[in-house]
């Protein structure tokens, strides 16, 4: 069996915070014992309120953190005892990085990380060109790093995590800020570079529910330190639509002209919308669209669209924290 | 271009040579910038030159000794080694700190020793430029000459306190993974007093023996007189023989060698368990 490209076991991280204005300090837990494997080949989605841990874990994975309690791999190294081995195998491209020296060009940038990896020159230089080409940043090559525009600068950033060909690769909010087309283009070509060879894996932090979408194989939830939800998008859809979803537009209608007291249908709700009203229902099943319908036919409206809806990632996003929300809630 | 036609990155090579390419990577910027940044001649060679040239001016309205030129312009030459070894080393992390490089530095498989020791090799570099400027502008100026003797002991001067200064710097830079602005602090503790008890414009034996032993704990006390004996050695009032303080400053270098690796070890464990290598999170 294939060794884990991640893996964690009762992962605890807590930081000691002054508190403002006085001399003691609290603690705060920002990982409350996760455990986690995600497999080679694997591009694996976190998603989390701000606060929620993520970055903590991607900071404890990088060997820039050291954990409270607990025990992380990264290709089967320990991130303690073998952190510089751990560097050998990973990258790391966060969200609005400023990093590099204004002074240097794009080119001579990417060069000075290619070097702190070991690699010998012409290759580097061979390597940052052609990734440059694929991220259509070929012209800005001799342009100084400070003369960027933000999304250029997050294009330089990905070719610095990819020039090294790395096993693992952590995208922390990589495409925070930029608009459409880069984060597009971005997108693409994490997908086709993880397609390219096998064995690479992504772990990918986002706030943008359709970049997980998009992008992950598997999607966990993360909140207050612990993973709340872990599986593939769709099977996360499914569980947090909790039925079968319609929506339908019809003639004007009164209300919901009580579907809601119609056997089987869990949820109704109604809205106008350009003189006809749009009703949102979910059903236990798809065989009580036929008392709906039935139900439509006795108020003598006629249905003008009927579509079978799946909740959006972001619905199950909402969803699953906003429970655990309530939970805490009522517990407190 | 696709990513399956990108040409293959090479197998690792040996512990040397990733060492060298990680320095030279890291000591490009700072010797391309000499030449790239325009406003480094002005602001690293002209302005400080102007504070050099006013001790100068001071001893010639003094009647002093015409060697006492030779010193103070020794003196600017030395300023700009040291300022580079405070600002361009010992702070440098603060702000790699805040603009998110020293993350990326960290996590670079060659470690941050040798993205330091780049960092010295081209601070060391740009910190030549401006010296040589400073002697070669202020014989220009001031009509003085410089004709060192024994050439191999000057030499051998410049070595060993570059090593002990540049490994200081290393040192300090170190405090910057745990601390941000108290460490800022304590590197500024370092600059004044230092111009004073190291003897920058003066011969620096008028400080007292027991001044001037503290003093040569930092290797530019040592390392400057060494030299004005070099250069003036039938009228420079000495602190102790060439040789004896070219051996001092050996051992000097070791020991800051040795403190510099053991600190940034020490510190780069605790900013890992403290969490302090950036802000939040």
């Amino acid at each position: 069996m294939d060794v884990p490209a991640i893996q964690t076991r009762d992962l605890v991280r807590s930081f000691r915070i002054k508190t403002a204005g006085r001399i003691e300090r609290s603690t705060v837990v920002a990982l409350d014992g996760i455990s986690l494997e995600v497999a080679p080949g694997q591009m694996f989605g976190l998603l989390g309120r701000n606060g929620a841990g993520k970055t903590t874990l991607i900071k404890i994975l990088v060997t820039l953190l050291l954990p409270s309690a607990g025990e992380a791999r990264v290709a089967g190294l320990d991130v303690v005892a073998d952190a510089r081995r751990v560097r050998e195998k990973i990258t790391m491209v966060s969200g609005g990085e400023h990093t590099g020296y204004g002074i240097l060009t794009v080119r001579e940038q990417l060069w000075m990380f290619a070097r702190f990896y070991g690699m010998p020159s012409r290759i580097a230089k061979q390597r940052i060109d052609e990734l440059l080409a694929v991220v259509g940043l070929s012209d800005a090559r001799d342009r100084k790093v400070g003369e960027l525009s933000t999304g250029m600068r997050q294009k330089m950033n990905v070719v610095r995590g990819l020039l090294p060909d790395p096993q693992i690769l952590f995208l922390d909010e990589p495409t925070v800020g930029l608009d459409v087309g880069a984060s597009r283009d971005i997108r693409a070509y994490i997908k086709e570079w993880i397609a390219a060879k096998p064995g690479r894996t992504i772990l990918l932090t986002t706030h943008y529910m359709h970049e997980a979408e998009e992008l992950c194989d598997r999607v966990a939830i993360i909140h207050k330190g612990n993973i709340i939800a872990d599986d593939s998008p769709a099977a996360l859809r499914r569980r947090a639509a909790g039925g079968s979803a319609f929506l339908l537009t019809t003639e004007p209608l009164d209300g919901t002209v009580a579907l809601d007291q119609v056997r089987g249908v869990r949820q109704a709700a109604a809205k106008q919308i350009d003189g006809r009203t749009e009703l949102r229902l979910v059903l236990d099943d798809d065989g009580v669209v036929s008392a709906v319908v039935e139900a439509l036919a006795g108020a003598k409206r006629r249905i003008l669209s009927f579509e079978k809806v799946e909740p959006s990632l972001e619905d199950v996003f909402v969803r699953t924290v906003g429970e655990r929300f309530e939970e805490e809630s009522e517990d407190a | 271009m696709s990513a399956r036609t990108l040409t293959e990155v090479p197998p690792r090579p040996g512990p040397y040579v990733r060492l060298l390419r990680a320095v030279h990577g890291r000591a490009y910027p700072r010797v391309i910038g000499v030449g790239r940044d325009k406003t480094w001649t002005f602001y690293e060679i002209l302005l400080p030159l102007l504070g050099t040239f006013a001790f100068v001016y001071v001893y010639r309205a003094l009647h002093a000794p015409e060697r006492f030129v030779g010193y103070v312009i020794m003196g600017g030459a030395t300023t700009a080694v040291w300022l580079n070894v405070m600002f361009m080393m010992a702070s440098q992390l603060w702000w790699e700190k805040k603009d998110g490089n020293l993350e990326l530095h960290m996590m670079a498989p060659c470690g941050l020793l040798p993205i330091l020791l780049g960092m010295s090799a081209g601070g060391i570099f740009m910190a030549t430029v401006r010296a040589t400027s400073v002697v070669v502008l202020g014989s220009l100026v001031f009509h003085v000459s410089f004709a060192p003797t024994q050439i191999p002991a000057f030499i051998l001067v410049f070595v060993v306190a570059l090593v002990g200064l540049y490994a200081l710097g290393v040192a300090l830079s170190s405090l910057f993974l745990v601390w941000g602005r108290e460490a800022w602090h304590t590197t500024q503790i370092f600059m004044e007093p230092v111009y004073l008890v190291s003897g920058f414009y003066f011969p620096v034996r008028v400080l007292g023996l027991a001044t001037s032993a503290v003093a040569s704990l930092i290797p530019l006390t040592l390392s400057l007189d060494a030299i004005r004996q070099l250069l003036y050695p039938h009228e420079h009032p000495k602190l102790l023989g060439v040789w004896t303080e070219i051996g001092i400053l050996a051992v000097l270098a070791v020991v800051l060698v040795w403190a510099a690796r053991t600190l940034l070890m020490r510190m780069e464990r605790r900013a890992r368990a403290d969490g302090t290598l950036a802000q939040g999170y």
